[in-house]
């Protein structure tokens, strides 16, 4: 029988801590105090996002997440219980313990009511004094919660080693003597406290907790020790250097000394080995308290460090290295001016060209593909990388086809994977950066590009040998095309791994729809950054079988979760849907009149109009760099990176406006139309456009939402206004060069651009339409911000996405708007080509509002077939993600 | 341990109706009544006392009240929220009178009974409406307060044990365990607190998402007499979760399973022996403290089950007993 006392929690699963567990790191962005970013989007109201920075925490390897909405402008109470009832709602996040942190007991009390698991409160003490001490450790308890217990009493926060334990031992003995509270259940927090702030009574800061920390942990049985961390390098606010080096060393000398929970932030920790040996010294001589000029001698240091960091990196310093140490700073530094002439030097040091690649041009990868995995470089960064490695490789191929001439055969080659977006698809960015990733680690790339149908892979991984395949797609089809590729594989008895990947897709889609088709290998790659790990674990002997088991077993009970939990879902049959439609007092509505019926065309759309419409918190999501324009310069982990990127992508702008190397090309058009059900009809019944009511249960008040609620069942007094704009004319000339210059940077970003230009055209007519061509809105004045924020009347929702999935309504939308006659057609799967391009509904009235329809019933899918003359399977095959049945 | 098995397939056997569900009082009621079995208390307390009769005579120590129904907000479906107090107050008045029946006559083989907390129609913390999924349908307080209600009337009325049953949402459950200690304070009175969650399907998790384990470590904050698993599968399901909590638990072991799945008329029909049969399987094991049914279970099953637990000794707990609170039961451990 177990006699020990460990700290249980837990959120959907169980996190015990036991004497052999590491360190439990405590995530510390959702945090109103601690982060500006958050605070930024809780005061904006954009939970959504705030929830994408809890769910990274816990990507980022959080044991447990802090939430903390202590702000004077927020209601945080209120912020407290909504944050957390939607971090409830997601399954990836809530299998963590929560630590609800605020000053306000009311806060924690509200908090502690959404909690299904047990969390950690943050904090009590006995600041307030005994009575309420007690009263709120009581009730914590009967909260089911552990707490933590601030070193913190009626005289005010303990600052020395003395008062630390002194207050510690007096807070352990109520709580276990007499509110009967678990001993395991308390974490204290002895206060970490800045030191090297030049004044004397702070010296002494750091030792004293790491000795009330060893104290704490020898005399109050089971108790835990925690505290924030980067608290003790305030004074070097503006130097991460110092800063990191200070965590880092803090952290060690307190885990020696029993601290064994704590907030930390890890992109703000060097490896303690890792900090040069000068400056740990005089780091630890501050915290140790070990010289009396411990602090003069770090702040002198510090100065130091803080100048080398500034100095620009023109200075040509690295060129007196080694031929090896060069091509390594190219690499990682992504320069290309000197590779051809490095190249050419290590190929007459190594003798063969193959030498070189396999010699210094492969050590220098591996340094860049280290850094990347551990989140010290980033994707920008590494793409050129990429471009720099290609170089080199161009420059010594000649040499290599001549040796070949004269030798046969070459040496082996690396493991190759082969990339292809599946047919009817044409969005490629993502599979381009993951292609460079994977070449930056030594993989061979063998891209077929986009709308590849299934025979041509199949083909194309026969006859190359590949030992992958990895399948890309954006729009929902794909799913469709993806889970043919994998029956066809199967079909053929190949056994080849295969990589999932794309906007479009999941790890469930993944699951429970190509995994079972398919008896090789499947896996769901979530961005470029995972194709390395998991492309590694496929390609060794040695590691694939168990991978293989652990991912087949993982999609498997993945899918049994999925059939459980399809059962509890609550949807109402159609009729029930349609008589809860969005409620429109139609008496009371002003219709206003377009300006003309039928289309316009604008052709060649000046670019510079559309500049300031651009979006550009999109455009660093595909470059991996997390965070919204314009904070994200100042994130602290991707700040300075990502205004490289900006730059780069502005000069890149300014090249393409002033050289007309991008088209912008749109129509729009307005039609009469009226409701009939869930269709609105076009000009007396010229033309039908269907639509799909959401059929789950709502909460009182809260319509079942169809875009045709938002059309007059009037004949004769309402409008829908159609568009679609492509930014994408002459793209592929544009790469074309880029591609021939080897220059996957240059390539992406002319891509990422043309994406952004046909959203901002998007924006930019929509406006218009708003504004003057319908004039609905003529009075409307919004800067960019709100457009962005969806702020206007009226939307423009786009068949297959959320409001109107159906993809096949492209078909009447393109015939009515003759989108071809403007350069945009469609694939087989209804994507536009070029992929650079937007269409959609407009709706006027200003109660319509974007929506997702959610998954709806096999009465709907019947009704919307005989609607739409196609067959119920033809329906079931284009919605399959909106079925809530089999 | 043995514990009683379903109420409701038992009450199907009467063919009752409307009327049966009406009396002096509720007879101008404008709401449909039938189907409201936690009314019968009220209503039929003959018919309720002769099936928890039938459990004690097929070898049950513990029979449940039939209350699993009776919060506020469970009872607001009738509209018969202000009578809350008074079923709960009734049913475990009668089910007491038959226990200390069969108490008096086997004076050996003390009788107990269990006041039946089911987990209401609302879940606390998961959204109805997967639009808003920030949405909730209930409170924490709210719930605590329609708990509190129903274990008040539920002691008042003698209840030995509380019995918190099919647990669908930890959250609703914590409401529960925290009304209860605030009526236990005010009461200054303590009975024991069983605890029994409902795995819906293969994920082994309980519907709120919860595995076994962590639902076990987000109620062990109470010092509970029992945790364990009810409901949702036939016996040879729970097993794997029944033996995690076996492993973790430093409470007793409880599982009622439903008697198999029902078929496709919606019926159970596994017969007593096999039911008991799979039982059997935990006590081999030596899994559970207290056995019973639910969904589909009659007294043969009971039976069936008793004669077979008659074989084991019981489980020993394997985890420390770590909540620290004060044991004050009037079922004395040693006999479980």
């Amino acid at each position: 029988m177990s006699t020990h006392k460990y700290l249980q929690l837990s959120g959907l699963e169980a996190v015990v801590i036991t004497p052999g567990s590491n360190f439990v790191n405590i995530g510390e962005r959702t945090n109103v105090t601690g982060s500006a970013k958050f605070l930024k989007l809780i005061k904006e109201d954009k939970f959504d996002e705030a929830l994408e920075v809890a769910l990274d925490q816990v990507r980022g390897g959080a044991q447990v997440i802090d939430v903390n909405m202590d702000e004077g402008m927020l209601d945080s109470q209120a912020a407290m219980v909504r944050f957390l009832n939607l971090m409830a709602a997601e399954p990836e996040i809530a299998q963590l313990p929560v630590m609800i942190d605020s000053s306000k007991w009311e806060v924690i009390e509200a908090g502690l009511k959404c909690l299904q698991g047990k969390g950690i409160v943050n904090s009590i003490s006995l600041k307030g004094g005994e009575a309420e001490f007690k009263r709120q450790a009581r009730l914590v308890k009967r909260y089911g919660a552990a707490s933590v217990v601030m070193a913190f009493d009626e005289q005010g926060q303990a600052d020395t080693y003395q008062r630390r334990i002194d207050i510690c031992k007096r807070a352990y003995d109520i709580l276990v003597n007499e509110v009967k509270f678990q001993p395991q259940d308390i974490i204290f927090d002895p206060n970490i406290f800045p030191v090297a702030t030049g004044i004397d009574e702070h010296r002494n800061y750091a030792l004293d907790f790491f000795k009330a920390a060893k104290w704490i942990r020898e005399n109050l049985p089971h108790a835990h020790v925690s505290g924030g961390v980067s608290n003790v390098s305030f004074s070097f606010r503006g130097n991460q250097k110092v800063r990191e080096a200070m965590h880092s060393a803090f952290l060690y000398h307190a885990i020696q000394h029993g601290m064994d929970m704590g907030i930390v932030n890890p992109a703000m920790l060097e490896v303690y080995d890792e900090i040069p040996k000068d400056l740990l010294e005089r780091v630890e001589d501050v915290l140790l308290n070990r010289r009396d000029d411990a602090t003069e001698r770090l702040l002198e240091f510090a100065e130091t460090v803080k100048g080398s960091a500034k100095k620009k990196e023109t200075d040509e310093e690295w060129r007196k290295g080694t031929v090896e140490e060069r091509i390594t700073h190219s690499l990682v530094k992504g320069i290309i001016d000197y590779i051809d002439q490095d190249t050419e030097e290590a190929r007459q040091k190594y003798g063969r060209p193959l030498f070189v690649i396999e010699g210094p041009l492969m050590a220098g990868m591996n340094v860049v593909g280290d850094l990347f995995g551990a989140g010290k470089m980033f994707l920008p960064q590494v793409v050129k990388s990429a471009r720099v490695m290609k170089k080199s490789v161009a420059y010594l191929t000649p040499f290599l086809e001549e040796e070949k001439k004269q030798n046969g055969n070459v040496g082996q080659s690396a493991a190759r994977i082969l990339l292809a977006t599946v047919k009817g698809d044409v969005h490629d960015i993502g599979k381009n950066i993951v292609g460079v990733v994977l070449a930056c680690n030594n993989y061979e790339v063998i891209d077929l590009g986009v709308m590849v149908p299934a025979e041509k892979i199949l083909e194309a991984a026969r006859k190359e040998k590949v030992d992958i395949i990895g399948l890309s797609g954006l729009i929902t089809p794909s799913l469709d095309e993806m889970v043919h590729v994998a029956k066809e594989m199967e079909h053929e008895k190949m056994d080849l791994p295969l990589l999932i990947g794309g906007a479009t897709t999941s790890r469930i889609h993944t699951a429970v729809k190509i995994d079972p088709v398919y008896s090789g290998p499947v896996v769901y790659v979530l961005d470029a950054s995972r194709s390395v790990p998991v492309a590694s674990e496929l390609i060794s002997a040695k590691s694939r079988p168990a991978f293989q088991a652990k991912m087949k077993e993982e999609y498997r009970q993945m899918r049994k979760d999925h059939e459980g939990r399809q059962q509890l879902k609550n949807y109402i049959t159609l009729n029930d849907a349609r008589n809860n439609p969005v409620a429109i007092n139609w008496a009371e509505v002003n219709f206003t009149q377009p300006t003309f019926t039928g289309r316009r065309e604008f052709i060649s759309y000046p670019l510079a109009e559309l500049r300031p419409y651009i979006d550009w918190t999109p455009f660093f999501q595909t470059w991996m760099l997390a965070g919204r324009y314009p904070g994200i310069f100042k994130d602290e982990v991707v700040g300075v990176e990502a205004k490289k990127l900006f730059d780069d992508a502005n000069k890149m702008l300014d090249e393409i406006i002033a050289s007309n190397g991008l088209q912008a090309n749109g129509v729009v058009a307005f039609y009469p139309a009226v409701r009939t059900g869930d269709d609105v009809e076009l000009s007396g019944g010229a033309a039908t456009f269907h639509f799909l009511r959401q059929q789950n249960k709502k909460a009182k008040d809260l319509p079942n939402f169809c875009l045709a609620d938002f059309i007059s069942p009037d004949e004769g007094r309402d409008y829908l206004g159609l568009f679609a704009v492509t930014a994408g004319i002459g793209l592929e000339k544009l790469v074309e060069k880029h591609k021939a210059n080897q220059d996957d940077y240059s390539e992406i970003m002319a891509k990422a651009l043309a994406d952004r230009l046909a959203e901002a055209f998007a924006e930019c007519l929509h406006e218009r339409v708003r504004k003057e061509l319908w004039g609905y809105a003529d009075d409307e004045s919004l800067s960019n911000e709100d457009l962005i924020g969806e702020k206007y009347k009226g939307i423009r929702p786009a068949p297959g996405y959320p409001a109107c999935p159906d993809h096949t309504e492209k078909k009447l939308l393109f015939e009515l708007l003759e989108a071809e006659k403007i350069g945009i057609t469609l694939t087989s799967s209804y994507a536009m080509y070029p992929g650079a391009a937007v269409s959609g509904f407009y709706f006027a009235n200003p109660a319509s509002r974007y929506f997702g329809l959610g998954k709806i019933e096999k009465d709907q899918v019947e009704d919307y077939a005989k609607r739409k003359n196609m067959s119920v399977e033809e329906i079931e095959k284009w919605l399959a993600p909106n079925l809530a049945y089999n | 341990m043995i514990l009683d098995g379903a109420m409701g397939t038992m009450i199907q056997r009467y063919k009752l109706t409307e009327q049966d569900f009406r009396n002096e009082q509720l007879k101008d009621h404008p709401h449909p009544l039938k189907g409201n079995n936690d009314l019968l208390s009220i209503t039929r307390p003959d018919i309720i006392k002769e099936i928890h009769k039938q459990y004690f005579e097929a070898g049950a120590d513990i029979i449940e009240t039939n209350t699993f129904g009776s919060t506020t907000v469970a009872q607001a479906d009738y509209h018969l929220e202000h009578l809350v107090y008074e079923i709960n107050f009734q049913a475990a008045k009668i089910a007491k009178e038959v226990a200390e029946e069969f108490t008096r006559n086997e004076p050996d083989k003390p009788r107990f009974v269990a006041g039946s907390m089911g987990p209401t129609t609302k879940l606390a913390s998961m959204s109805p409406d997967v639009n808003n999924p920030g949405f909730r349908a209930i409170t924490f307080d709210q719930l605590a307060a329609a708990f509190k209600e129903q274990a008040k009337g539920l002691l008042d009325g003698g209840a030995d044990v509380l019995l918190l049953e099919t647990i669908t949402d930890t959250l609703n459950v914590k409401a529960a365990l925290f009304a209860i200690q605030e009526l236990f304070d005010e009461t200054d009175k303590q009975v024991p607190i069983m605890v029994s969650g409902t795995i819906t399907d293969a994920s082994g998790r309980i519907l709120s998402g919860q595995t076994a384990e962590a639902f076990l470590i987000s109620v062990s904050h109470v010092s509970l007499l029992s945790i364990g698993l009810n409901c949702a599968m036939g016996a040879s399901a729970l097993r794997p979760y029944l033996q995690v909590l076996n492993e973790k638990a430093p409470f007793f072991v409880s599982a009622y399973p439903n008697a198999g799945l029902p078929n496709e008329f919606g019926q159970y029909d596994q017969t007593p022996e096999e039911m008991a049969r799979e039982v059997e399987e935990y006590l081999k094991e030596g899994l559970v403290n207290i056995v019973g049914g639910c969904c589909g279970s009659t007294p043969d099953h009971i039976r069936a089950i008793a004669r077979a637990a008659a074989k084991y000794k019981p489980r020993k707990p394997e985890a420390t007993w770590h909540t620290g609170e004060k044991e004050t039961a009037d079922v004395t451990y040693q006999r479980i």
